[in-house]
């Protein structure tokens, strides 16, 4: 579609400049650009081990708020982008970041493959 | 009460308007020739006739921060800077008017380094020109008092940021009769700034300036939000939209306080006039003086001088340039490899439209070369006669060069 820019008036409702309200998703669907995908061993995870809201070191160093407290965590990987913070820092090396495409969601890992 | 007329300098032209425009922030760091500016705000800051924050920071890229976290929650603020100290800005110099921040900014002309010279040219403030502020060029001392006033209404009825550029040292350090308007004729001309873009309140807390991606997406509350080529568009929508802008602040400036600039350009003996002199800040003034001495001679000429220079008023340009036979467009400026910034934006300008002229293009004054009435004169009388030998266009004419020794 052409937009053709034309002097005032214009009419248009979309906003000015770059703002939003802090929100879940308020970045868009950041999972999209995960290359790697933590994943929780609950054999490992100290919370699950003691059978409560323990630990939560994960929870507490997950920049972008997608960790849920919980026994054991949760991670909402609509909006994990695969930072592998959480991982650095289990101190139980709970959390294993694993490839995507073994979770068929990237259909080519990083070495060009076809992974199915 | 009217206006008292008092001898001053462009900087000091430039601070008075600074405190009729009752700013509330000023952050600014000191170099040649601008300093004068800022340290007089400093001095009315700190005698308490001026009730502004003066805020001391550590190189321009700091000032323009401070004036865009200011302006970001709705104060009124100033800056002034020349030369390598806008080039230190850059950065923060292209977040003013991305983030859409009504700031007003004095540039004072000055060559760019190297190798170092704090002499005039237009170099600085054209090398931000695509950056997407209003760019605004005064010719004399009153109407950078004048301009930098008026920047204030233009820059807040548009969310966009304003330079007042004036040559240095030629308006900066040189003295000027300037009639100061009355606080209460600019009160009824410039109302407060009210209505930011921002939203800062604690009640209803938001990100300012988030990452933005590629395409539009759907908000929190499910609502499209553009994605930056649709902030990108508004902006250039916004830059437009000062075509019109300009040129009614100037009326209502002239209604409030009794003078005009012109708008979007300014001219002196256009009338029938043949060949067009063009130009933009002070050199336009000193054209006045060469045109009226080509017309002595006979020669039909006139000047045309460049306010506005971003937007580019392209449409008052064809309009007053049609069916003229030369415009010479003389630049303080170059974009190397190529010609005078004017000069191309005018042959642009120029091109497709009825009775376009030719457009030759002169570089004069870069670093403070020394340029009199006669040598614009003779540059003119030299344009002519390629024009008269049958050239269309023409390699740019470097004015008082000496590379001969």
């Amino acid at each position: 579609m052409h937009a053709r820019m034309s002097a005032r008036g214009s009419g248009s409702q979309m906003s000015e400049i770059s703002m939003s309200r802090p929100a879940v998703g308020e970045a868009g669907r950041t999972g999209d650009w995960r290359n790697n995908r933590p994943v929780i061993d609950a054999a490992k995870c100290l919370a699950v081990k003691q059978g409560k809201v323990t630990c939560q070191i994960c929870w507490v160093y997950c920049p972008d708020g997608c960790i849920a407290q919980g026994v054991g965590p949760v991670i909402d990987l609509t909006y994990c982008k695969g930072c592998g913070i959480c991982a650095e820092e289990c101190p139980a090396g709970a959390i294993e970041m694993q490839p995507e495409s073994l979770h068929g969601v990237c259909a080519v890992d990083e070495t060009g493959e076809a992974a199915r | 009460m009217s206006d008292q007329v008092s001898v001053m300098t462009g900087n000091e032209a430039a601070a008075n308007a600074a405190r009729l425009a009752r700013v509330q922030v000023i952050a600014a760091y000191p170099i040649t020739p601008q300093s004068p500016v800022v340290e007089q705000l400093a001095a009315w800051v700190e005698s308490g006739e001026l009730p502004a924050e003066f805020v001391a920071v550590e190189s321009e890229h700091s000032a323009m921060t401070v004036c865009i976290g200011a302006s970001t929650v709705g104060a009124r603020t100033f800056t002034a800077t020349s030369s390598n100290g806008l080039a230190y800005m850059t950065e923060q110099v292209w977040w003013a008017p991305g983030a859409r921040l009504p700031i007003v900014m004095c540039v004072v002309n000055r060559a760019m380094a190297a190798p170092w010279n704090v002499l005039n040219d237009q170099q600085d403030s054209m090398s931000v020109r695509d950056a997407g502020w209003v760019q605004l060029f005064c010719r004399d001392n009153q109407e950078i008092l004048d301009t930098t006033v008026q920047a204030y209404r233009i820059a807040e009825r548009l969310h966009v940021p304003v330079m007042v550029c004036y040559d240095g040292f030629l308006l900066s350090h040189t003295m000027m009769p300037v009639a100061v308007p009355t606080p209460e004729q600019i009160d009824a001309f410039l109302p407060p700034f009210t209505e930011p873009f921002t939203v800062v309140d604690p009640g209803d807390p938001h990100n300012i300036g988030p990452v933005v991606m590629a395409e539009p997406r759907a908000d929190e509350t499910g609502a499209t939000r553009g994605g930056y080529m649709e902030i990108r568009a508004l902006h250039h929508r916004a830059l437009l939209d000062a075509l019109a802008i300009i040129p009614e602040t100037d009326a209502e400036y002239a209604s409030a306080v009794g003078r005009s600039w012109g708008g979007l350009t300014w001219e002196h003996l256009l009338d029938a006039a043949e060949v067009v002199l063009v130009a933009a800040g002070s050199l336009g003034t000193q054209l006045t003086v060469t045109a009226e001495q080509l017309r002595s001679e006979g020669i039909k000429a006139g000047v045309l001088g460049i306010r506005a220079y971003r937007p580019f008023p392209v449409e008052a340009l064809r309009d007053k340039l049609a069916g003229r036979r030369l415009a010479l467009v003389f630049d303080k400026a170059l974009s190397y490899g190529y010609e005078g910034p004017i000069c191309s934006d005018l042959r642009g300008a120029m091109l497709g439209s009825d009775g376009a002229p030719a457009v030759f293009g002169a570089v004069c004054g870069l670093g403070g070369r020394d340029v009199s009435p006669e040598d614009l004169a003779e540059a003119a009388r030299r344009a002519l006669t390629d024009l008269d030998a049958g050239a269309r266009t023409r390699e740019t004419d470097w004015i008082n060069l000496h590379l001969e020794g």
